[in-house]
């Protein structure tokens, strides 16, 4: 009984552990996809910002010692600076003129 | 912690926006007009100032700072430019491989013409900078051009400011779609916000001149060109105008653009029209 459990657990163990790794390795991938294609659009629009430079990188040196939370955690990341980078490249089309010396 | 932070700023831009909005009253001042925005830049600064004499605004934060200008003026005795001026000038007199030299490239021998640039190429249809004059030079007599940060692009610089000191800036406006274009280009360039900390350069050379940001003397926009190629302690070595923008938009963690794009041209263009008047004081020391 005992051991039917721990050879239960053992199996559990080598089949879970793949397709859970594999689910987490795509999840950063789609990630990462969406933070670099915002970024792109923020150099696009001329206005990146230095950080999300450097969080995208981070992600990445994550994903490739393995760490896919930690991957996923910054790939999101830079993907919201690139968002208000994008947010104040296009609001600042019209607002920089409340700056201006008249 | 950052991610949060991130959408903190974009809430606080989304009020922004909608107070400017709120405010933006669509005025007729949406035509370009080069004469009336010179006079309002200079006035905001003289009355901002009304004790800095205005040849003093082409000094940079010096004309901020009474202490920091007395140690300035004890140190010219022995300018740390000094040798890259004695380089610009010997750079200047040697020939090309071709036997040209680069006052074959400039009005003048190109001795005493620092202030009339950058100057609108009708030509090109683009704003031509004094750097990007020089780079020009070189590869049109065969050379290979130079970096536009630092060294050789610097010297050169350097000592073609040397010779037009005192010379007030001069600073043309043709009559031509393209050239009030690229000057309403530098004018937002030089007002719109960017980088993570959302600074535009007006917050911190309109808005701050004199204040303290880390160990330096924020310098006033009006002028600030005046005194370029500058030597700066914390480089231990000379910068161009190049340079200057760069180093600026990395303190506000933007990503910074090309030397000599566009948008570093356009606003070279602007903020030296609106210096017009103003004398040529490069090369300069900073501490
Ligand atoms: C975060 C504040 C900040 C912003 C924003 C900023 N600068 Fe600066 N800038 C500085 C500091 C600090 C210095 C060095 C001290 C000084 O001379 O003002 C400096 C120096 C300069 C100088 C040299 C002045 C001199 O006499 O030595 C120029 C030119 C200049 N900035 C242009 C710009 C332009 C153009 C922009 C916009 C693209 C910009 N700056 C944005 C902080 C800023």
């Amino acid at each position: 009984m005992k051991r039917s459990l721990s050879l239960a657990l053992l199996l559990a163990v080598i089949f879970a552990l793949p397709p859970a790794r594999a689910a987490t390795e795509a999840d950063y991938k789609a990630a990462y996809a969406a933070a670099e294609a915002a970024s792109k659009e923020a150099t696009g629009l001329r206005n990146q910002w230095t950080t999300t430079v450097a969080t995208l990188a981070a992600a990445k040196k994550a994903a490739d010692g393995g760490d896919f939370d930690r991957a996923i955690a910054a790939a999101k990341e830079a993907e919201a600076l690139a968002k208000a980078s994008i947010f104040q490249a296009t609001s600042e089309k019209e607002a920089w003129k409340t700056m201006e010396i008249r | 912690m950052k991610a949060r932070s991130a959408i903190l700023f974009g809430s606080a831009l989304a009020a922004l926006v909608v107070g400017a909005l709120a405010s933006t009253h669509v005025t007729a001042a949406d035509k370009v007009d080069p004469a009336a925005d010179i006079k309002a830049f200079q006035n905001f600064f003289f009355q901002k100032f009304p004790n800095v004499k205005h040849e003093d605004f082409a000094n940079g934060p010096y004309s901020m700072n009474e202490d920091m200008k007395r140690q300035w003026q004890e140190k010219e005795e022995f300018p740390p430019y000094e040798f890259a001026l004695d380089a610009g000038k010997e750079m200047f007199a040697t020939p090309f491989k071709n036997g040209k030299t680069y006052a074959d490239c400039f009005p003048d021998g190109g001795i005493g013409i620092r202030q009339n640039y950058p100057y609108f190429d009708e030509k090109e249809g683009k704003v031509v900078t004094l750097e990007l004059a020089l780079n020009r030079c070189r590869e049109a007599n065969g050379e290979a051009p130079y970096s536009y940060v630092k060294d050789e692009m610097a010297s050169l610089t350097a000592y073609m400011a040397y010779t037009s000191r005192g010379k007030l800036m001069d600073i043309k406006i043709p009559d031509d779609p393209r050239a009030l274009a690229a000057f309403e280009n530098g004018k937002r360039y030089f007002y719109t916000r960017r980088g993570q900390m959302n600074f535009s350069c007006a917050s911190c050379h309109v808005q701050s001149p004199g204040e303290r940001i880390r160990a330096e003397v924020l310098a006033p926009a009006l002028g600030i060109l005046n005194a370029m190629p500058i030597y700066r302690s914390e480089w231990s070595s000379m910068g161009t105008t190049s340079r200057r923008f760069v180093t600026c938009n990395s303190q506000t963690r933007a990503v910074p653009l090309e030397p000599q794009s566009d948008e570093y041209r356009d606003v070279e263009y602007f903020l030296s029209y609106v210096a017009n008047g103003l004398p040529i004081s490069g090369p300069g020391a900073r501490p």
